[in-house]
């Protein structure tokens, strides 16, 4: 990857994260983060991770952070007015942020010059195959279960049972339910 | 090196271009399409100094479709309401119409042009992941109708908004698994490999097409394509009885005009996906590389460049017909109720890909050992 072009993503995918945590708007985070895994995207396909990078785009661009911004619009989320936090949260808040850079610039120190070379068909769709059909199945599919599992808890957890709400059955996990949210919102 | 740079670019460009104008054929066809079918006149209205009628020509709303509509979309007003997000509004068709029209890089529209001693591929971009890299492109889409719909400050754009991103998500579900089982089928995630792959017949006439492999695959991505680009029946995100317009209500001029070219762009899109992986792209029956073999009469030595202008036709005349397949469904079927809508994507489109995909794999193992 030329190192004009890994700079131009690195700093796109830095400057769009702050965007994230910066923005007033929700929607403007969110589309921030849809820039920041963009431009990771791009720095993983850039690098040699093609399989991955796609992916990422995929499953969070295309899928995930659509569901984040259906959350935002049915919580009605509105502009944050900015209000001063903590004096504790900011001082806490402060000194984290210190020991996270520092850990950073140690990595950076120690880290070697020079990526090692990759290995032959390193990031292929086929490699990625491997590993997650052949070399660690049971664990990849067992990740699948676990994920339906909490996917059938929420959904559980989540829903109005008649009994307990007799006026507002029905609203559960239906596309017109949600809707009709969206509606009132 | 300039050169290689210079035919990449001629290359990209002429397929946005095609693709632009193709869309605006679409858009006169489907005006003067609707209105046949409707037995209806259709536009005949404008005219430029009345010379076609002099002629005795017929007036066919080319210049309303071609002249009049374009000139007046662009010096309307762009109007943006009042306390609605400028910097989204704004963003939102373009967001809409971009990740389309980029598609198209990987759609391979030719096979190889050879001129002198280089060999051009007809394709955009050639990569070994295209299949990934349509998916992925293709998800982007979503934000442009979702944010439009929310950047207008107003309760139908929204509920437009809403309702085009959630059927959009459902329905790439059922498209995903179309193409997975077309990928499995042809083991490659190249489209030019694809339509490789469909080179060739069975018992010397039947071309080995995708058709044949995955009919039910076909289907699916057929109908999920169609409510990807949110056109009748699947137009609730702006079904005008109900939401006025859904997510674009609050556009106007140039910003409208690309939302509208998006949908068209996306039916010349689905058009190329379904005519790539199941009727074999540029594929001529009976054509291969070095000219025509047909069964049981002969053969006919012809050309590179022959062989090449008629794939690239075979290609488009596939487009064609599959566009003018969409806008006669469109002018058939009523639309749906969004609760049907939801159970066909959810219920029936989404278990028949899995199914389906569950008999492609058993198939493939059993056809390897």
């Amino acid at each position: 990857m030329e190192v004009g072009v890994f700079a131009f993503f690195a700093v796109l995918a830095v400057v769009s994260a702050l965007g994230v945590v910066l923005q007033r708007s929700p929607v403007h985070s969110l589309l921030a983060l849809v820039a920041t895994l963009l431009a990771i995207s791009a720095l993983l396909i850039g690098l040699g991770a093609v399989a991955i990078g796609f992916l990422l785009a995929i499953v969070y661009v295309g899928a995930i952070v659509v569901v984040f911004l259906f959350v935002i619009w049915l919580l009605n989320l509105q502009r944050d007015p900015g209000e001063p936090g903590h004096l504790a949260a900011k001082f806490f808040g402060a000194f984290a942020v210190a020991a996270l850079t520092a850990e950073l610039f140690a990595f950076f120190v120690r880290a070697p010059v020079g990526p090692p070379p990759a290995p032959a068909g390193y990031g292929s769709v086929d490699r990625l195959a491997d590993l997650i059909f052949r070399d660690y199945l049971v664990a990849f599919e067992a990740t699948s279960l676990l994920l339906l599992v909490a996917v059938v808890g929420a959904v559980a957890v989540a829903r109005r049972w008649p009994a307990d709400q007799p006026r507002r059955s029905g609203a559960g996990a239906s596309a017109h339910g949600e809707l009709r949210r969206a509606e009132r919102a | 090196m300039l050169t290689d740079l210079l035919i990449d670019a001629a290359k990209a460009i002429v397929a946005v271009l095609l693709v632009l104008n193709l869309a605006t054929v679409l858009l006169w066809f489907e005006r003067k399409g609707s209105a046949l079918i409707q037995d209806r006149v259709g536009a005949n209205r404008a005219a430029i100094f009345g010379i076609g009628r002099r002629l005795g020509v017929p007036n066919l709303g080319v210049t309303n479709t071609f002249v009049a509509d374009p000139l007046k979309m662009f010096t309307k007003e762009d109007f943006v309401p009042d306390q609605a997000d400028r910097f989204l509004h704004t963003l939102a068709p373009f967001l809409s119409l971009f990740p389309v029209l980029v598609t198209f890089a990987v759609v391979p529209f030719g096979d190889r042009l050879i001129v002198g001693s280089r060999v051009i591929d007809l394709q955009v971009c050639q990569l070994d992941v295209g299949v990934l890299y349509l998916l992925a492109v293709l998800g982007i889409g979503i934000y442009g109708a979702a944010l439009g719909g929310w950047a207008s400050n107003n309760r139908w754009a929204l509920l437009g908004g809403v309702r085009a991103s959630a059927q959009m998500i459902s329905y790439e579900l059922a498209m995903g698994l179309a193409i997975i089982a077309v990928v499995m089928t042809f083991g490659t995630l190249d489209l030019q490999e694809i339509c490789r792959r469909q080179g060739g017949a069975w018992f010397g006439w039947l071309p080995k097409w995708g058709i044949i492999y995955q009919p039910l695959a076909f289907l699916l991505l057929l109908t999920a394509g169609i409510a990807e680009s949110k056109r009748i029946p699947f137009d609730m995100p702006e079904g005008e009885s109900e939401l006025i317009a859904g997510y674009f209500t609050e556009y106007s001029g140039g910003k409208q005009a690309a939302f509208m070219l998006t949908d068209f762009a996306e039916v010349v899109l689905v058009s190329a996906l379904v005519a790539t992986f199941f009727f074999g792209g540029w594929q001529v029956p009976y054509l291969y590389p070095e000219g025509f073999r047909l069964p049981g009469i002969g053969s006919v030595l012809l050309p590179n460049l022959v062989v090449a202008v008629l794939g690239v036709l075979a290609f488009g005349l596939k487009v064609v017909f599959f566009c003018w397949l969409q806008i006669l469904v469109r002018w058939t079927l009523p639309r749906f109720r969004y609760d049907q809508l939801m159970y066909l994507g959810w219920k029936i489109l989404l278990p028949l890909g899995l199914i389906n995909l569950a008999a492609t794999a058993v198939v493939i193992v059993a056809v390897a050992s």
